[in-house]
């Protein structure tokens, strides 16, 4: 179908949609359009645009730019409610459910129904579990707290809220992504039955066999551009790959040295944890970065956690060195020798209202205090290289460490953990909102600490950075290793393949790829 | 139908661990009691219990969308103030007037007798109301953190109550007092009704203390409901998680507003109740602290998480009462009273540690600290 053509029959349109985020480009120039009574993926690499897009036509943002027209009427929604009133219904990848109450009150939470102007529960219980049995998940009591069921039963209790509020353009970003394979079954199912009474249904989704299997027609998004649109069948798998990356502007990254294979400092062998981890094994000898990739949640982030002491009960064999650890807590990780740098710096990574000096030396205290007392001369000499060494840009080492940027921030981070020479420094996707001057600082310096014997572990969601710094990536995917890339086969188009789980026939043994 | 018992059970585990306390302390209690399992002892008991199982019952609403009220004390005083002035109940009126910055303001005849005595009673409830009313605005449109917020306005509220009753005194209505703080029996002889109480078919129920009837009407008439609203419903949400009550477009603000005003509520019914108890007012600024700390307290032994989310109004009127039935234990066992807040600690301290054991079930521990 031509562009003209279906602009005439869409239920759903989008024209020069723009959205920016404190100047960084999310959307630009979007033309899109979705029917009644189909089903339309829309796909993308991680910030390909596609969890803005959805939270515009959501109202859960306003663009900069643009007009959206519902059903043949200009609209804009100021809020999700608004939405919703439309009979545009989204159900996001977070959970927008209230934990401490019942599936039913969660069910009915928007408009519940009322009898003397109080809420009726007997009729809204009956409501809960008719929408339930309407998705063949009748096992799900709705009297239960949310908080008790397990996520793939909170899923269903989301999928069905959004049923509540009978949509007219259902919209799912990722909503298969936690749930069981039988599941996935009866929501393709209530997705078919929707589609036969004419809903419009957008679906985002990693899974490219779901991909396949329920969309009739598709979008390929990157970085914030609508590429194109395509009907089922029309376009293969490696065609859908290629659009996706695209071509992007290289970024300078240090030369890999070539070397031969170093005695291992980390070995991890079957680590599990909960749901998430699921028998990992990975080795990351002495220089060597080595990567962690997949698409977001697949596990890389519980694995650095794993490994730094914060979760419970994990099974599995850790060794640093030849020797079995087992640390409980980030203290205990730290003093044999792990550094994290963690996801969100703000919260977890800096102390935002304490000094440049007060943050750098945090984790390195009992290295320059005498007895109980931290040594002044001693400090003042160790947060001096370290700002040598880093080439942090600040004012005074008394500054806050909030009025640095963002970048700056990051090395203060990274800079603390040096402080305590680790022998295994893991990164948790280090380089995020970060300027591209920084970022190459800090890829020197993660080489550098490598040439000098340190064991990087490196999680990020840029598949450019990956290639770029790693000697090595391990691909994940559902919680488990699923490929290891190096040399030659470092390249894109496998990362994403890996990551789609698309050539899952052929995994490559863990610690085989370095044997 | 066994599954939502036992479901039901399970997610009020805190009121029900909190009324099996009750039951045995006071069980205890009165077998302990030289005259126990009177009315007498009963009457007397309803009346020490009322005034911290309604603060009990202010400080839940905030706490559900986890905010502190650290006002309800100054509210219950600052009431109590207001009705030593208002119900006096002498036969010709009470004139009232206002003495400020030197100047004598006359404000009129405030009414006597009952219709005065009603007119009282609607005006210290609703002040207590438009404290807490004040309370939510501050909070939602100042955006202020509750326990601040509240710090600052129960000082206001203190204040208010200093300058109204710079030394104790004022005068409540006799008969009002008595009918109050006794049996239903007490109450229907001096209202004349059901033949002063004589009625054969009033007999059975005669021996109820009017406190305990107060505070059943009040919870069923005003907490029920609250709770059944979309209000009541989006409070709880917004302790739960307020991202997602947002993103459900629940009236958050009217909620956070509504909840206060509730608190408000509540807190004056109790300083009503303990002027009236009292038979005047008292701008007693270490009993407000104390009823305030309390309350809190009774929230906690009453199942309801100080974060927000879970828990009820009921559950802390049975905290409260766990709370008095300890200080009962001191009248009769002779113990200095001294010893009365080290064993109120103590008791507090495991009732917060049971409901701290979730803590262990935890898999990621960084999930404690956010």
């Amino acid at each position: 179908m031509s562009d003209a053509a279906l602009a005439q029959s869409a239920f759903l349109t989008l024209s020069g949609i723009s959205k920016r985020y404190a100047g960084v480009r999310a959307l630009e120039g979007v033309d899109f359009a979705c029917e009644r009574g189909k089903i339309h993926a829309v796909l993308g690499e991680n910030g390909a645009g596609k969890s803005t897009l959805i939270k515009i036509i959501a109202g859960v943002v306003q663009p900069d730019t643009g007009t959206m027209r519902l059903g043949g009427n200009d609209v804009s929604f100021a809020t999700p409610s608004a939405a919703n009133a439309a009979g545009v219904v989204c159900i996001f990848q977070e959970l927008s459910l209230m934990p401490d109450l019942s599936v039913a009150d969660n069910i009915s939470i928007a408009s519940p129904p009322r009898r003397f102007g109080l809420i009726d529960a007997r009729a809204q219980r009956r409501r809960a579990e008719e929408l339930l049995a309407g998705i063949g998940c009748e096992d799900v009591n709705p009297l239960m707290r949310v908080r008790d069921l397990p996520l793939s039963r909170r899923q269903v209790v989301e999928i069905a809220k959004a049923l509540g509020k009978k949509p007219q353009l259902l919209i799912l970003d990722e909503a298969t992504s936690a749930l069981t394979s039988a599941d996935v079954e009866k929501v393709y199912a209530m997705l078919a039955r929707l589609k036969a009474e004419g809903v419009a249904i957008l679906y985002i989704s990693h899974r490219m066999h779901e991909v396949e299997a329920l969309a009739d027609r598709a979008s390929v998004f990157r970085n914030g551009r609508h590429i194109e649109t395509f009907d089922k069948g029309r376009r293969s798998t490696a065609d859908i790959v290629q659009l996706m990356i695209g071509r992007d502007i290289a970024t300078q990254y240090p030369p890999k040295p070539v070397r031969e294979a170093a005695k291992p400092v980390l070995d991890i062998e079957n680590l599990s944890w909960d749901r998430h981890l699921d028998r990992i094994c990975l080795r990351v000898g002495a220089g060597e970065i080595v990567g962690l990739g997949g698409l977001d949640g697949q596990g890389q982030k519980s694995l650095l956690l794993a490994l730094f002491g914060v979760l419970r009960s994990v099974s599995g064999r850790v060794t640093i060195e030849g020797c079995e650890v087992r640390p409980g807590s980030p203290a205990a990780a730290k003093s044999v020798g792990i550094a994290l740098v963690p996801e969100d710096r703000k919260t977890e990574g800096l102390m935002l209202p304490m000094s440049i000096a007060d943050n750098l030396v945090i984790a390195s205290l009992d290295a320059i205090s005498t007895g109980p007392l931290v040594d002044r001369a001693r400090e003042n000499e160790a947060i001096k290289r370290a700002i040598a060494r880093l080439q942090i840009k600040i004012g005074a080492p008394g500054d806050a460490v909030s009025t640095l940027s963002g970048g700056n921030q990051q090395k203060v981070v990274l800079a603390k953990w040096l402080m305590t020479d680790p022998k295994l420094i893991l990164l948790n996707d280090p380089t995020r909102g970060i300027d591209v001057g920084t970022k190459q600082e800090l890829y020197r310096l993660m080489r550098e600490l490598a040439d000098q014997g340190a064991a990087i572990l490196f999680y990020s969601t840029d598949y450019d950075e990956l290639i770029g710094c790693c000697d090595r990536v391990a691909i994940m995917y559902d919680g488990r290793i699923v490929r290891e890339l190096a040399g030659d086969e470092l390249n894109e188009t496998n990362i994403i393949a890996s990551a789609l789980n698309i050539d899952a026939a052929t995994p490559v043994a863990a610690g085989a790829a370095h044997a | 139908m066994l599954d939502d018992v036992a479901i039901r059970i399970r997610q009020n585990v805190g009121i029900v661990t909190a009324v099996l306390l009750f039951s045995i302390l006071y069980l205890l209690y009165n077998l302990a009691h030289p005259k126990g399992f009177s009315s007498a002892v009963l009457v007397q008991n309803g009346d020490e219990i009322f005034a911290l199982a309604m603060l009990a019952m202010a400080q839940t609403v905030p706490v559900l969308a986890s905010g502190l009220d650290l006002s309800v004390g100054a509210v219950m005083t600052m009431v109590g103030c207001f009705a030593s002035y208002l119900l006096a109940g002498a036969a010709g009126g009470a004139p009232l007037h206002l003495d400020i910055f030197g100047l004598h303001v006359g404000l009129g005849t405030f009414p006597g007798g009952l219709s005065g005595i009603l007119l009282g009673i609607v005006i210290c409830l609703a002040t207590g109301a438009l404290a807490g009313f004040v309370n939510g605005c501050v909070v939602v449109y100042g955006r202020i953190q509750p326990i601040i917020a509240t710090l600052a306005t129960g000082a206001v509220y203190i204040g208010i109550a200093l300058f109204l009753r710079p030394t104790p005194g004022g005068k409540i209505d006799e008969d009002l007092n008595w009918a109050l703080t006794n049996s239903l029996g007490d109450f229907a002889s001096t209202v004349h009704i059901f033949d002063d109480g004589a009625a054969s078919w009033f007999a059975p129920v005669a021996w109820i203390p009017v406190p305990f009837v107060l505070l059943i009407l009040i919870a069923l008439l005003v907490w029920v409901p609250f709770r059944r609203s979309v209000l009541g419903r989006t409070v709880y949400a917004v302790g739960s998680a307020e991202g997602a009550a947002y993103m459900s477009g629940l009236p958050i603000e009217r909620a956070k507003i509504a909840a206060f005003t509730l608190a408000g509520f509540f807190a004056g019914c109790g300083g009503l109740f303990l002027a009236i108890q009292t038979s005047s007012g008292n701008a007693d600024i270490p009993q407000a602290g104390a009823y305030t700390l309390n309350s809190i307290a009774s929230v906690v032994i009453g199942g309801t998480s100080l974060l927000g989310g879970t828990g009820s109004a009921i559950g802390s009127i049975f905290g409260a009462m766990v709370l008095r039935v300890i200080s009962f234990f001191f009248r009769i066992f002779d113990i200095a009273p001294l010893l009365q807040p080290l064993f109120e600690g103590l008791i507090l301290l495991g009732a917060v540690s049971i409901g701290a054991l979730g803590v262990l079930r935890v898999k990621n521990t960084l999930e404690l600290f956010r």
